[in-house]
């Protein structure tokens, strides 16, 4: 086992969960059944992953295109990057973005250190939320752009071979 | 159509289903709803499609591996065999197509950082374009919050 640790065991248990819980009534029996130890066992090493944060949540992951929330913006900001620590927390707390990264330049061709995911029912609702943001950072931005996702080419989530 | 329980649970479950011997029990008290029913409106939004997924959400990074979001700038009438060159690969998590000359997108996932690194080679040498890797350097909030 390593540090932030998963054994062989939690292992299977990731495997056998990666692409969701059994609709059964006692998810974590079928689950047990399957990888010949106790359901204690089972949820005892959920709760630890969770704990450690390995799992990030239990849960629905809604697709978001088919719930109507067609406008997605992936927003990105040139900004100093001795400020974006404290820009990007700013940003991360807005309740209309789900993601907020520092991520490296590509210069010259891409000058862009900030990027905050954007969601909408429309484009012009994601617009307005964009300007909220330009606002936001002031002159602490020198240039920003917006990418509209045209189309899921794939999405499946993490999967680890078996 | 999503009705007002559909999107109570949309909303109110992106988180918090319980680890015990009966968790849709469990759940479906809090939402106000019988067990069977919880499990079949599951069922029901994952088959429509409004559901992606529904369980344990990993954290790749957590697992001494890592993600690594990834842009290439394809010409629009080689879109289509790129994209499906690229998505071949099984670390390819997701691949959205954007509009902007980097116009696609996509998130490479696996346990291991090495393999990330050889996958962006590999990616590279097939399909001859620069593959311009974006990996996190700080993580300002991650967590959706839709509300159906």
């Amino acid at each position: 086992m390593t540090d932030n640790g998963i054994d062989p065991i939690d292992r299977k248990l990731i495997i056998a969960t990666q692409s969701g819980l059994p609709l059964t009534s006692r998810p974590y029996d079928q689950l047990a059944g399957g990888l010949g130890i106790e359901t204690a066992e089972v949820l005892r090493r959920l709760k630890r992953m969770l704990d450690q944060g390995i799992i990030r949540r239990i849960g629905v992951v809604p697709n978001h295109y088919a719930l109507g929330l067609n406008a997605n913006g992936m927003s990105v900001w040139d900004v100093n990057d001795r400020e974006v620590s404290r820009l990007g927390t700013l940003v991360g707390e807005l309740d209309f973005v789900s993601h907020c990264y520092h991520r490296p330049r590509h210069l010259p061709e891409w000058p862009f250190n900030l990027f905050a995911m954007v969601h909408g029912r429309r484009r012009d609702e994601v617009e307005e939320k964009i300007a909220s943001i330009v606002h936001l950072l002031g002159p602490a931005c020198r240039a920003h752009d917006v990418l509209y996702s045209i189309r899921i080419l794939k999405k499946t989530g993490l999967r680890l071979a078996a | 159509m999503l009705d007002r329980l559909d999107r109570q649970i949309i909303n109110e479950l992106q988180g918090g289903f319980p680890l015990s011997e009966r968790p849709y029990a469990e759940a479906a008290a809090r939402l106000g709803l019988e067990e069977q029913d919880l499990i079949d409106r599951i069922g029901r939004l994952l088959d429509q499609g409004r559901l992606s997924r529904f369980g344990p959400m990993y954290n790749a990074e957590k697992m001494g591996g890592a993600f690594c979001l990834c842009a290439v700038k394809v010409p629009q009438q080689d879109v289509e065999r790129i994209a499906a060159c690229i998505n071949s690969y099984a670390e390819v998590a997701h691949n959205y197509e954007r509009q902007h000359s980097f116009n696609i997108w996509f998130v490479l996932a696996s346990d291991t950082t090495e393999r990330i690194e050889q996958v962006i080679r590999d990616i590279e040498s097939e399909i001859a374009l620069t593959v311009f890797a974006f990996p996190k350097l700080e993580e300002f909030f991650i967590g959706l919050r839709v509300n159906a």
